[in-house]
């Protein structure tokens, strides 16, 4: 089946069967290698990336649900050669150690940001409930978001 | 990896185009809502249908509303709107404490009102809450639409009466002035699904019970409610004896059991405890407290 859809602003066009995960979509098909993939259940939240401005987790979504829509992935989040505040507070507050998780929190904290662009610790911690991390201990996550949210981008990217 | 099945799949525009796809592609064809029960079960090689209906954009289908006496919702409304809806928080607490419960904030997203009654998990959080308000459902078939209530919904875990060739289109809930309404859940970790749960409203009038009803899920309770429980609790002061007499009415009729979830001892007396909190909290909010 023929689907369009944007991704970080480029439209592209493929053939694909019906059970394709939009995960994989991205990664094998436009290999975008960004959004990672790590479970069967839908809990570790590793594969969150946006839809039309909402963050959903790509492995329980079929690509061809995506056609015609909008999606944001970790390689949207920078403009240029200038990191969005959410990724500079990941290296600012050591936010990542192996990584595996780190493109869903991202994606996730910047969209708690936009809608909320000051979270309480508590506010940050319940939006992030849906991804696992296995290194950090989400203590440095929190703070790499609470980072971001103290220093907002002067020129708003947009998705 | 683990990748669904081959299957077909088309995007319905109506409640008309969807169910005339689903006639089309025949009986192992099935709806697709938000995907969040469905897809995992695709994945996991549990389910297998022959072809997808996708009603994502079947725009009669969603938002929430006020009809007459009734707030209705439509099936594709998702669980994100639901925790944040303003006519829902007028009238029930109950809807955003048991959303904010439901899954993580991602999942909700996603996830229907509609799907989650269709899944009909035994676990769902929504059919405590849909039991417990005595709400109903409208399902659409081709040759017309028919109410059905929500107490009367299921045949069983993961059935309901939604047959193949139909679509459920709207799930409705009667406003009930003075109520007051909770939710409570013991889940083993953030975003999980229930070890146990309960989910009540109660009016309180001349000091007295006037109406209630207790919706319970994940601890086998039949239809998801505690009819005796209610029945009991109707022209009774509030007090705590008759709060927890009723709730342990409600325990006694549920039959759980054990898994990796817990114990079934230990959920009947969640049972018990957690009907009891939110009798507490309900008739409490019924009396302006
Ligand atoms: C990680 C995770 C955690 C979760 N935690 C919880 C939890 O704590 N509590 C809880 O209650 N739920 C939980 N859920 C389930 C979640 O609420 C699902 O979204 C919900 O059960 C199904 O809704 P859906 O729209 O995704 O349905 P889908 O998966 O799209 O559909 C489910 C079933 O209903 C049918 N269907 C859907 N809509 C219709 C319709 N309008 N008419 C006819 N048939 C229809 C489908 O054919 C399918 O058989 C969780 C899910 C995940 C992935
Ligand atoms: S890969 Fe999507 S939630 Fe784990
Ligand atoms: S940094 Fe390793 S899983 Fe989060």
């Amino acid at each position: 089946m023929q689907i369009t859809l944007t991704v970080n602003g480029t439209e592209y066009t493929r053939d694909v069967e019906p059970r394709m995960l939009l995960v994989h979509f991205i990664r094998d098909e436009l290999l975008l290698r960004g959004t990672h993939w790590g479970c069967d259940t839908s809990n570790c939240g590793t594969c969150t990336l946006w839809v039309d401005g909402e963050p959903v987790k790509s492995c329980t979504m079929l690509a061809v649900m995506a056609d015609g829509r909008a999606i944001r992935t970790v390689e949207g989040l920078a403009n240029g050669a200038e990191l969005d505040p959410i990724q500079q507070g990941f290296i600012e507050c050591h936010g990542l150690q192996c990584g595996f998780c780190t493109p869903g929190m991202m994606m996730t904290g910047r969209w708690l940001l936009d809608n909320n662009p000051n979270p309480s610790e508590g506010e940050i911690r319940e939006c992030i409930s849906g991804q696992i991390c296995r290194c950090t201990g989400y203590k440095n996550i929190v703070s790499a978001i609470q980072w971001a949210a103290e220093h907002p981008a002067t020129s708003e990217v947009t998705s | 990896m683990q990748t669904p099945a081959p299957v077909g799949y088309a995007k319905a525009t109506s409640v008309s185009d969807a169910l005339a796809l689903l006639k089309k592609h025949g009986e192992d064809s099935r709806i697709v809502a938000g995907g969040h029960s469905l897809i995992p079960m695709m994945r996991l090689r549990i389910a297998a249908p022959e072809a997808l209906i996708d009603i994502n954009d079947v725009a009669e289908l969603k938002g929430i509303s006020i009809e007459g006496n009734e707030i209705v919702i439509g099936a594709m409304v998702r669980h994100a709107e639901v925790l944040s809806s303003p006519i829902l928080a007028e009238h029930y607490a109950i809807f955003r404490e048991a959303e904010k419960l439901i899954a993580d904030p991602i999942v909700r997203n996603r996830g229907t009102i509609g799907g989650s009654m269709c899944q009909a998990d035994p676990s769902e959080d929504l059919s405590a809450v849909g039991a417990a308000l005595k709400g109903s459902v409208v399902i659409q078939s081709a040759s017309g639409s028919r109410t059905v209530a929500l107490r009367d919904f299921h045949e069983g875990p993961y059935m309901t009466k939604v047959a193949q060739t139909e679509i459920l289109t709207q799930v409705r809930f009667p406003i009930r002035p003075g109520a007051g309404s909770a939710y409570e859940k013991v889940e083993r970790r953030v975003g999980d699904w229930p070890v146990a749960s309960a989910g009540t409203y109660v009016v309180v009038s001349n000091g007295v019970v006037a109406d209630c009803g207790i919706g319970l899920t994940a601890v086998g309770a039949e239809h998801f409610c505690a009819p005796e429980a209610e029945a009991f609790l109707i022209g009774k002061e509030p007090t705590e004896e008759n709060l927890s007499a009723a709730a342990q009415l409600a325990a006694d009729a549920c039959n759980p059991f054990s898994d990796q979830r817990g114990p079934a001892d230990y959920k009947k007396h969640l049972a018990h405890e957690l009907t009891l909190r939110a009798l507490r909290r309900s008739a409490a909010a019924s009396q302006g407290a």
